[in-house]
């Protein structure tokens, strides 16, 4: 296996490592929270990174998937069973370990559903829809597509705000922690906070990984065909539309698992998540960190979140977004991370610096 | 028998008949050019033949099977491949990425595989990027292989378009001007390359303006003109054509 | 339902439905001219509505809605000069992130401007008590400003494009950019006027709403999502289908509180996009072959 193509993943396996050491002894731990947010909002961005960097599908409502995942984890498991503890059915997923009894921040027993079902459930849930939906609008193009995806997040951002069962505009919180294993637990517990870092930064690596995987394939390179001319890609064999479908479930599935997590994380979810907004600025990160650039789109997606969800930007957050956006788009079309950029930046620099030392000369 | 069969081809766009009625047949292994004006439905027809549009009637049989309606990655996995008039090279890809795409319909790994670098695909990747470097030897520009696509010369562009309807394998190979907007060097690099394709046992069906080129290599011609056949058959014949010599060159007006 | 119940309906439906239509039309004059969707243009209602406001604390209220609908023109032109003038063969996915970002950066110096509260200009004629009885059903002056302001534009633009040079010339770059440079028209103009006219239009229209919906820095948002679905419905580039998108719509809005819960009202209006997008999206007046070769 050629082991140097993933230099990169080690590299960033270092980074994570390092942070956490240098945090820790800073005692400046509570940094490590916001990371891990952004960390899962990095999930959502590498998928978009794929679909739309790769294959070329503009897709602006992305965070409805985020929101799907997130929504299924905190209904399945907020639902109490204990009225109907004794019926057959959850007597049976009693035994099988797919429910939990814990006491809830009251002190009242409470009965719900194990985590992993709504995992399942939530991908499941998600990957169809985006499957349903996925077929009639991934043969729109262009502006059509941007607006079909748009309407689409708009939809479920709707149903979750004016949904009884979805709280409404206070959505769900009291949110159960997800046990993974042992005493380790997706939770917003502050004595947890290391373990939940690197969980989240564990599912940021096997994402990473599996998605540098597909794009140096067959696969990738069929996706990348699709962006180039969708016309020949056809003539060559392809069956782009299916191609297209699958990268498009593929990344909103890890929208999904996103929205589950950090739903645990943060102990709670509401429709924000869902908001327009949300995903506008996916869309922006992957547009900014080079379009098809996986770690350009890691790297922006990381640092921006931090930003925002630290507060750097206060009341000016959504400004400095929409002029990132249109700042990038008209400088930078290709994505601000490029190679080319770098060189155009260097050749500029130098030309500076010969001006400088010949007008030293001159003085 | 006929290795590829057009029977009764019609098309319209609104009021305009591109393609009206056209049939005719080529031979397995011949090379048969399809000549005509410009706006003729040459284009057109290739469009029909390889499922990038639908016919309003008409059949298509390749080697006796109908391949009526089939979407264009269907007709290309019955092994029928093609380049465009306008080159339609993969951009953001590279020379040898554009070929490996060619490969795409005699490999198979999945989405799954792919994501967990599986031995299978592993080796499948090395097999198909072996095959698409002997194309690229073979049509002389191996040393281009890591040039993006789109940074080639146009008459580079163009052997690379075929090298990549090569890589499919086909059994027949249809061919949109190749030679277009190629000097008189390039031109005779294509014929040689068509020629060398019948050798391999492709079918080959050109479309062509340039008439040396068609007159040198191809074993039949068929001609169209405003949508109809009006004429087929080898090349001596088609030049002495009345009515094939009126179209190109105008009525003389005694 | 009584047949004022069902007046009542109606009349508001195509209120909101004229408003729809007159932002679709705002749609199609920069499309036809550039190619463009310009996601920003709820925020030239915004804009015009947010204007006319201010302006009417100390300038009389036609004056008030005459100058804000200049300034919003104007910076409809000053968009134009920095940001789209710069753009050369842009991809669709940047074209849409730069009008959404515009969007975006103008909603937000907005809201920085002017505050997140609800404002409105006052009444036309009367105020929020008056009501016409017209055939039983009751209802505000204002409605019959909107609809005559409404189709008074409608006819204006129409007139416009036909008969005058400068909007002939805008028809011709519509058809084909290159065809109309090459007879001398300059299209950077003509794309700088298209902008200023759909600014104009939005702030005037802004300004008839105002009073009936209220004006808040981000009412642009829904209102162009609307806007656009209307477009799309009548087909993309047509104004006349504008207008029947826009009776359609407003009217399916209108009827449907009387069957699902209010929350979900918005979500009408996409809905019907999506299906469009679908099924057909040429829309109602478009032609097939030109739908699918504006795309890229």
């Amino acid at each position: 296996m050629n082991m140097r193509k993933y230099t990169p993943v080690f590299g960033l396996i270092a980074v994570i490592i390092i942070f956490q050491l240098v945090t820790t002894a800073i005692g400046r731990e509570f940094y490590l929270t916001q990371l891990t947010m952004s960390a899962y909002y990095c999930l959502v961005i590498l998928g978009l990174t794929v679909l739309m960097g790769y294959a070329g599908q503009i897709s602006m409502g992305h965070a409805a998937f985020f929101a799907m995942g997130g929504y299924t984890t905190a209904v399945l498991t907020t639902c109490n069973l204990m009225n109907v503890k004794e019926s057959l059915f959850v007597k049976l997923l009693g035994t099988s370990g797919l429910t939990i009894m814990e006491k809830n921040a009251y002190g009242a027993e409470i009965l719900h559903l194990s985590p992993w079902i709504s995992l399942f459930a939530a991908v499941f849930v998600t990957a169809a829809v985006a499957f349903l939906i996925g077929i009639p609008i991934l043969k729109l193009k262009g502006h059509y597509l941007a607006m079909a995806t748009l309407g689409f997040g708009i939809i479920v951002y709707r149903i979750v705000l004016g949904t009884r069962l979805f709280g409404e505009a206070d959505g769900i919180s009291d949110i159960p922690p997800f046990k993974i294993a042992g005493s380790l637990a997706v939770s917003g517990d502050p004595a947890f906070r290391v373990q939940n870092y690197y969980i989240a930064a564990f599912l940021v690596v096997a994402g990473v990984i599996l998605l540098m995987n597909l794009i140096d394939s067959r696969v990738g390179r069929a996706l990348r065909s699709i962006h180039g001319s969708e016309e020949a890609a056809n003539a060559m064999g392809v069956n782009t539309a299916r191609y297209k479908l699958f990268v498009f479930v593929l990344s909103a599935v890890f929208a999904c698992i996103a929205g589950v997590f950090l739903t645990h994380f943060n102990g709670g979810i509401g429709p924000s998540e869902a908001d327009v907004m949300k995903s506008v600025t996916y869309v922006a990160i992957v547009a900014v960190g080079g379009m098809a650039n996986l770690w350009g789109a890691l790297v922006m997606g990381m640092t921006l979140n931090y930003l925002s969800l630290r507060g750097y930007f206060g009341s000016f957050d959504e400004f400095v977004f929409g002029s990132i956006l249109i700042f990038i788009m008209l400088f930078f079309p290709e994505g601000l991370l490029k190679m080319g950029n770098f060189r155009n930046l260097a050749r500029g620099l130098a030309r500076l610096k010969n001006k400088y030392s010949a007008d030293k000369k001159e003085g | 028998m006929s290795f590829l069969e057009v029977r009764n081809m019609c098309r319209s766009f609104g009021g305009l008949r591109a393609v009206d009625g056209v049939s005719f047949a080529v031979v397995k292994n011949a090379i048969k050019a399809v000549i005509g004006p410009n706006g003729a439905g040459k284009t057109t027809l290739f469009n029909l033949i390889a499922g990038s549009l639908e016919p309003d009637s008409g059949e298509v049989r390749i080697d006796g099977k109908n391949i009526y309606n089939l979407p264009p990655y269907r007709i290309a996995r019955n092994g029928i491949s093609r380049t465009f008039q306008n080159i339609k090279l993969f951009s953001h890809l590279t020379v040898l990425e554009n070929v490996m795409i060619g490969r795409h319909i005699r490999s198979r790994s999945g989405f799954i595989p792919a994501m967990l670098h599986l031995p299978r695909s592993r080796r499948e990747e090395r097999d198909i990027r072996e095959r698409s470097m002997e194309i690229l030897e073979l049509m002389d520009i191996g040393d281009l292989a890591d040039r993006d696509a789109m940074s080639l010369p146009f008459g580079k562009q163009r052997i690379l378009e075929i090298a990549r309807a090569l890589a499919t394998e086909p059994s027949l190979l249809l061919l949109d001007e190749p030679a277009a907007g190629l000097n008189l060097y390039e031109t005779a690099q294509v014929s040689e390359m068509i020629t060398g394709i019948r050798e391999r046992g492709i079918t080959v069906l050109v479309i062509e303006h340039d008439m040396s080129l068609v007159m040198n290599i191809s074993d039949e011609i068929v001609v169209l003109s405003s949508g109809r056949k009006i004429a087929e058959g080898v090349p001596t014949e088609i030049q002495k054509n009345d009515e094939v010599i009126r179209v190109y060159l105008g009525e003389d007006d005694a | 339902m009584s047949f004022e119940q069902l007046l009542q309906y109606v009349l508001s439906g195509i209120t909101n439905g004229s408003i729809y239509a007159i932002v679709a039309i705002g749609f199609n004059i920069i499309y036809n001219t550039t190619g463009i969707i310009n996601f920003a243009q709820g925020e030239f209602l915004m804009l015009g509505g947010m204007t006319a406001i201010s302006l009417s604390a100390f300038l009389p209220l036609p004056l008030a809605i005459l100058a804000a609908v200049i300034i919003t023109s104007f910076i409809g032109a000053l968009i134009d000069f920095i940001f789209i003038r710069r753009l050369r063969s842009p991809s669709v996915l940047n074209m849409i992130i730069v009008t959404i970002g515009l969007s975006i950066t103008i909603r937000e110096i907005a809201l920085h401007v002017w505050d997140e509260k609800v404002r409105s200009l006052p009444y036309f004629t009367g105020n929020e008590i008056t009501s016409i009885n017209i055939l039983g059903a009751y209802i505000s002056p204002q409605v019959l400003w909107v609809l005559g302001i409404s189709s008074v534009i409608v006819v204006c633009l129409g007139g416009f494009f036909k008969f005058t040079l400068t909007g002939r010339s805008m028809r011709a770059c519509a058809s084909n950019i290159t065809a109309a440079r090459l007879c001398g028209i300059n299209t950077k103009n003509m794309v700088t006027i298209s902008f200023m006219l759909s600014a104009a239009i939005g702030a005037l229209a802004g300004c008839v709403i105002s009073p009936i919906t209220q004006t808040q820095y981000d009412c642009g948002t829904s209102l162009a999502i609307k806007g656009f679905t209307v477009a799309i419905l009548g087909g993309l580039g047509n104004s006349t289908g504008a207008v029947i998108g826009g009776i359609i719509i407003g009217l399916l809005e209108a009827f449907s509180i009387s069957v699902l819960p209010l929350a979900y009202k918005d979500a009408i209006a996409i809905a019907i996009l999506l299906v469009i997008l679908f099924v057909r999206p040429s829309g109602i007046l478009g032609k097939k072959e030109a739908a699918a070769l504006k795309e890229f």
